[in-house]
């Protein structure tokens, strides 16, 4: 199996941090993975996007035309990257954020809170963590446990209590559906 | 087996430069490469190598030549317009026939360009590059996996010869992070034998000379037609190339770097549908893969050249082909990166739908 996943925002919405905590995840059960930003110009309150191939098979093309997956965390990014999901993909967008509905009638779209979630346990800039928790819940692409570990992974930085707030806000995503 | 690690491409290309006993970068930052200076200053740092950043690519590439001559492994990165400041330097490494590594992460041009994935160096990386008779041996990794290989293979083709290599990669390249696994055991520079030219100090021996000059009427031209026995030398042996599904395929596209990984995923698309779509992807760029082409023409029609500038190989694959085949190309110059689902239709419009 092979999932293409787009993942869009602002800049400083943890948007390339999330691409890169799936992959970690994906490289930790032994999956094929490949991870591309976006990286014109960008910058804080910019737009940011990524691209993230998780696969049972080694990954062809890190370019990704027409994902099985979009996070929308913004406004700008739902209307740039909605009309590129596949038929019978996902849409995953930020209810929070966007006043935007989307309209494809052929993909599953599903709205999440993620800011409000975040904002609930303390800290809105978990919002993508919520996202994430919600997008491995849905596809059943990754384990809850195995992102636990990514996220650790790519926030060497991080404290214990930031990196169990994170854990909270992929608890929360996840049990969201 | 060792462990798998997610890395940037760029941070790949560092830890093969110090897994292959390099302790010598001299450099000046610009994106797309910029990770690989940030990367090395740290790591050469950890080690005890030495990292420059200098005032100029012009003032990086002469401490190359200048730590090469002493006998070193010597690297320096930069991309496109940089690789142009650099050419001067590299035609006298290549007129005195040092060995050293020189990285393109290749962005759009020509000129200030944009900073976006390119492959539109491959004339200047193939064909010489700066003043004079001369070729550089070009490898064109494909993943951040060669991108930690090659660094070593670079330096001892290098080291063989006693020639510049290039490693050819591009933004996208450089940018992607993807899984690498430390494949070899690192070199200890300490075990690398001095070179026969190495400026290491004559005392106890008679001196050396490095240079790219012989003033003597007509030792010059002599110097240039011992060069061409080499160049002819590397082309007989060290022609590298990757085929897949090439054996009973209509149309066999070529591409290298970027454009493999994108059109490998249109040739699953292709298969597929019942296509018979083989890829043929150079890894040298120089020398180029003359003969497998040229086999593969005696029974193969139709080719595609697929490249992110307005068609540069097409004349290596005319060259090697003969003739004997209609060349087809699809191009994005400028900065632009291929799709998938793009090349497919490109694929589909050449076999005219025909399964």
């Amino acid at each position: 199996m092979t999932s293409e996943i787009i993942i869009a925002g602002f800049g400083g919405q943890g948007v390339v941090s999330s691409g890169i905590i799936l992959g970690h995840a994906g490289l930790f059960e032994d999956k094929n993975v490949t991870f591309f930003p976006s990286y014109g110009a960008e910058m804080r309150g910019g737009t940011a996007n990524c691209s993230v191939v998780i696969s049972d098979e080694p990954v062809a093309s890190p370019i990704v035309a027409s994902p099985d997956v979009v996070i929308s965390m913004n406004e700008p990014s739902l209307l740039r990257f909605e009309p590129m999901v596949k038929a019978g993909g996902i849409l995953f967008y930020n209810k929070t954020l966007i006043k935007s509905v989307p309209t494809r009638k052929d993909i599953t779209i599903i709205p999440v809170e993620a800011n409000a979630i975040a904002e609930e346990l303390g800290q809105g800039r978990i919002a993508n963590m919520v996202m994430l928790g919600a997008l491995i819940k849905k596809t059943g692409i990754l384990k809850l446990e195995t992102l636990k570990m990514a996220q650790r992974e790519r926030f060497t930085k991080a404290d214990d209590e930031q990196l169990s707030l994170n854990d909270r806000a992929l608890e929360r995503g996840y049990e969201l559906l | 087996m060792s462990e798998k690690k997610l890395m940037y491409g760029n941070h790949a290309i560092v830890e093969g430069v110090i897994a292959a006993g390099c302790r010598f970068f001299a450099g000046y930052p610009i994106t797309p490469q910029n990770e690989i200076p940030e990367f090395m200053s740290i790591r050469m740092n950890e080690i005890g190598g030495v990292f420059i950043q200098t005032e100029s690519e012009i003032a990086a590439i002469n401490m190359l030549f200048g730590a090469a001559a002493a006998g070193k492994r010597a690297m320096t990165s930069s991309s496109s317009p940089g690789i142009s400041l650099m050419q001067e330097g590299i035609s006298y490494i290549a007129g005195a026939d040092i060995p050293v590594l020189v990285v393109n992460v290749i962005r759009g041009g020509p000129g200030l360009g944009n900073i976006a994935p390119a492959q539109s160096d491959y004339y200047q990386a193939t064909k010489g590059g700066g003043h004079g008779d001369y070729f550089t041996i070009t490898l064109a990794p494909n993943s951040a996996q060669e991108l930690y290989e090659f660094p070593k293979l670079a330096f001892e083709l290098a080291e063989k010869y006693r020639n510049p290599a290039l490693i050819l990669a591009d933004g996208l390249l450089g940018q992607m992070m993807e899984p690498v696994e430390f494949t070899y055991k690192p070199i200890d520079p300490d075990t690398l034998s001095e070179p026969s030219y190495a400026l290491s100090g004559c005392k106890g021996r008679d001196r050396r000379v490095v240079r790219s000059y012989d003033l003597k009427p007509g030792k010059l031209e002599e110097m240039n037609w011992q060069r061409l026995k080499k160049y002819q030398k590397i082309q007989e042996t060290e022609q590298r190339f990757e085929a897949t599904d090439c054996e009973d395929a209509d149309l066999i596209i070529i591409a290298y770097g970027t454009c493999a990984r994108v059109c490998d995923a249109a040739i699953r698309m292709a298969r597929s549908d019942g296509h018979k779509v083989g890829l043929l992807r150079p890894i040298t760029l120089w020398p180029f893969p003359n003969n497998v082409l040229a086999g593969m023409s005696k029974t193969v029609r139709n080719f595609l050249v697929v490249e992110m500038n307005m068609g540069q190989m097409i004349d290596d694959v005319k060259l090697a082909t003969e003739c004997r085949s209609k060349i087809h190309f699809h191009g994005r110059p400028g900065g632009g990166v291929p799709t998938p689902p793009e090349i497919y239709e490109k694929i589909q419009a050449i076999l005219g739908g025909a399964r």
